[in-house]
């Protein structure tokens, strides 16, 4: 190594012929390739929205065997999507709060906080739809910043904090709502979320657009990488994968424009608001997570948060920012429950709320150690816990052993995914 | 990346070449405890500087005071002649100082090039440009001739530990850096995985980057350091060309403070002893 005539030529181009490296970039371009890496990815550990998707099959199928006259019947779908969507919206705060490795057991009550909050404006102030959800989505804010700002700031450790809100917070409601009260929540606008429809030629059009926007961003990000010589999927799978999404939105949609009114002479039809609503959250959570600084800076953190704070990210906003996330999505949760039932009470987001979503995201594939999730985790897994909770209902089981059989599914999802995440150990995946 | 720079044999350098970092008199205390007393220390762009020291002899302070992590509290730091201030990790990238952690700094749930991005992700407005990440990352890799990746969309956690210091190494070269540090980086590698990483230091150094190289296995450190800067219980012994001594002068260095007529002078290496 002497004389710049060798740090000349090493800096240059280097002799044709040699193995360019990236292979599997360029060679990624037949079904059977990603089939197989599929394959090694779910053995590696990675089993991301396997088990949901078949929980959502196997008991379909069980329900459907149980009470076929009543399961499967449009009614009984809208209802399940009704009940889903507090869930659903619940968990998508958690996948943002376990992504970090963190853990918000006060999720459920903040909820109910947020919804007596709404209830109490709209029923004693007489306030306005707008003002009152305003209101308690604000309120979910400052719960989050002050919960946050407990675990990124002052540095404990969320499950105690949480655990302690999770007391605190009750009382709060407690005193809004007073012992033994409920608050009713009548307001159109609020209840139109849970016993509304959209009309049935506004569903198909959504359904429509829904999938042709799904499948341009698809195309043509896969027009793009192929172009550009990066690594992407081969079209075949793309397409397959469009096709699936198309045909599981083409499927409700049909479903839910039946007629499902129970008596006759009324017409009963149409998507409920709660799946819009669940579908555009949805959208904007993934785009969050997936495509902005502050998504890639999440997993980051939750990946590996000395190296996050090594490349000049501030690990302390991120940790504040997502609580306030999940605590906002909380106040939505509590929302779209009070909507549902018609009320508030001192219980709200108690007893099994906040178990039901913690599930939901894990059973949909995001890892309670951090660093893994999607928001797509909290729809996939949260049916999975709706259609749970629904079937139950339907085969008339007693309280007891609903939640025998709840908190089973969920230490069954944690312990998949504790199993998972031994086996990627093992294979280095 | 800059362009090669004169690098004659002996590793002294031309004389009126600016040596891109330069430490003067640095003091740095953790409450009672002085760890580093008054450390000279030179870097020059286009060599590397192995940077050598027991346990304790205050390495990895003197790297996090470059880095910005830990403040000096006396002395000065110049980057390429001029005095500076680093107060920050994102003060020293500022400057073009990248540092290679010995336990590596990378996201495992993250592929490639979101590590190499991490923390500077390039952006079109609100959204994540992928599409050049991805290609920069590629070409950077591409020049530093690191063809053991199957896929720069791979997880990092399915990388070799060799596969991750090289790419702990090009996320450092990606960001046109002047300096770079790598903390001991091929502790805990394989034959194979350390020549790969010792090749990739090599170019980096004959790319035109200044390289301060922490290690403590002496057939790395003569086998691709210009310089040798050894510590001694927080004191700089000798900061030479590598030409001047021998391996077993460094041994001694490291852990004597002294080797002959090198090193803390006799009277100051028994004070510290003491």
């Amino acid at each position: 190594m002497s004389s710049n005539t060798i740090s000349q030529s090493t800096s240059a181009q280097e002799p044709g012929g040699a193995p360019s490296g990236f292979e599997a970039d360029r060679s990624a371009d037949s079904v059977g390739g990603a089939a197989r890496a599929y394959v090694d990815r779910v053995r590696g550990g990675d089993l991301g929205a396997l088990p949901a998707i078949l929980g959502i099959v196997a008991l379909g199928l069980l329900f459907f065997a149980l009470r076929p006259e009543t399961f499967l019947t449009p009614r009984n779908m809208a209802n399940l999507a009704d009940q889903a969507a507090p869930i659903i919206i619940l968990a998508m705060g958690l996948v943002f709060i376990l992504l970090l490795g963190e853990i918000d057991l006060s999720a459920g009550v903040v909820s109910g906080v947020c919804a007596a909050v709404m209830a109490k404006l709209l029923a004693d102030a007489g306030a306005p739809w707008y003002v009152s959800v305003a209101a308690a989505i604000l309120t979910g804010v400052v719960i989050g910043l002050f919960t946050g700002s407990l675990v990124g700031l002052v540095g404990i450790p969320s499950f105690v904090v949480t655990l302690a809100l999770f007391l605190g917070w009750q009382g709060f409601t407690l005193r809004l709502i007073g012992e033994g009260g409920t608050v009713a929540v009548r307001d159109p606008v609020i209840s139109a979320i849970s016993d509304k429809n959209l009309p049935v030629v506004l569903g198909w059009i959504l359904a429509l657009v829904v999938i042709a926007l799904y499948a341009a961003l698809q195309l043509n990000r896969w027009r793009t990488q192929k172009a550009k010589g990066l690594a992407h999927q081969p079209l075949a799978v793309v397409l397959i994968r469009i096709g699936v999404i198309a045909a599981v939105v083409v499927l409700v949609t049909a479903v839910l424009s039946v007629d499902r009114a129970p008596a006759p002479g009324v017409v009963l039809a149409g998507i409920p608001y709660a799946i819009p609503l669940v579908v555009i959250l949805l959208l904007a959570l993934t785009f969050l997570l997936g495509r902005t600084g502050f998504g890639r800076h999440v997993y980051a953190v939750g990946g590996n948060a000395e190296a996050a704070r090594r490349a000049g990210i501030n690990v302390t906003k991120i940790k504040v920012t997502v609580f306030v996330i999940g605590s906002s999505l909380a106040a939505i949760s509590g929302i779209v429950a009070a909507a549902r039932l018609g009320s508030v009470a001192p219980g709200s987001g108690g007893g099994n709320t906040l178990l039901y979503a913690v599930g939901a995201a894990v059973i949909g594939g995001t890892s309670l150690f951090g660093g893994r999730g999607r928001a797509r985790d909290a729809v996939l897994g949260g049916l999975v816990v709706a259609i749970i909770a629904n079937g139950l209902g339907l085969l008339g089981t007693e309280a007891y052993l609903n939640f025998i059989i709840t908190g089973g599914v969920l230490l069954l999802a944690a312990s998949v995914d504790a199993l998972a995440r031994r086996r990627a150990a093992a294979t280095g995946h | 990346m800059s362009a090669p720079t004169d690098r004659p044999e002996d590793g002294t350098p031309t004389p009126e070449l600016t040596p891109t970092l330069e430490l003067r008199g640095v003091d740095k205390s953790f409450g009672a405890i002085q760890v580093l007393h008054g450390v000279n220390l030179k870097v020059y762009p286009g060599q590397v500087t192995a940077l050598v020291g027991d346990n304790g002899a205050g390495k990895s302070t003197l790297i996090k005071s470059i880095a910005g992590i830990h403040s000096i509290d006396a002395g000065e730091i110049l980057f390429e002649g001029r005095p500076v201030s680093v107060s920050g990790p994102r003060d020293a990238a500022a400057l073009g100082i990248e540092i290679v952690y010995q336990d590596l700094a990378l996201a495992d749930n993250l592929d490639v090039v979101q590590n190499m991005f991490l923390g500077r992700e390039r952006k079109n407005g609100f959204v994540l440009d992928e599409v050049s990440m991805e290609e920069a990352a590629r070409d950077t890799l591409s020049k530093l001739s690191v063809r053991t990746l199957k896929s720069v969309r791979q997880l990092v956690s399915s990388l070799s530990g060799g596969q991750r210091q090289t790419v702990a190494i090009a996320k450092a070269v990606l960001w046109e850096s002047k300096l770079v540090v790598l903390d001991e980086p091929t502790a805990a590698l394989g034959v194979a995985q350390t020549r790969q990483v010792l090749d990739l230091v090599r170019r980096l150094a004959d790319t035109g980057h200044a390289v301060v190289f922490i290690s403590h296995n002496m057939v790395d450190v003569f086998e691709i350091a210009d310089r040798v800067a050894a510590l001694y219980l927080g004191r700089m012994a000798a900061d030479i060309p590598i030409s001047e001594v021998n391996r077993s002068q460094v041994i001694e260095l490291i852990t004597a403070g002294r080797s002959g007529t090198i090193g803390i002078a006799p009277a100051e290496a028994a004070a510290v002893e003491v």
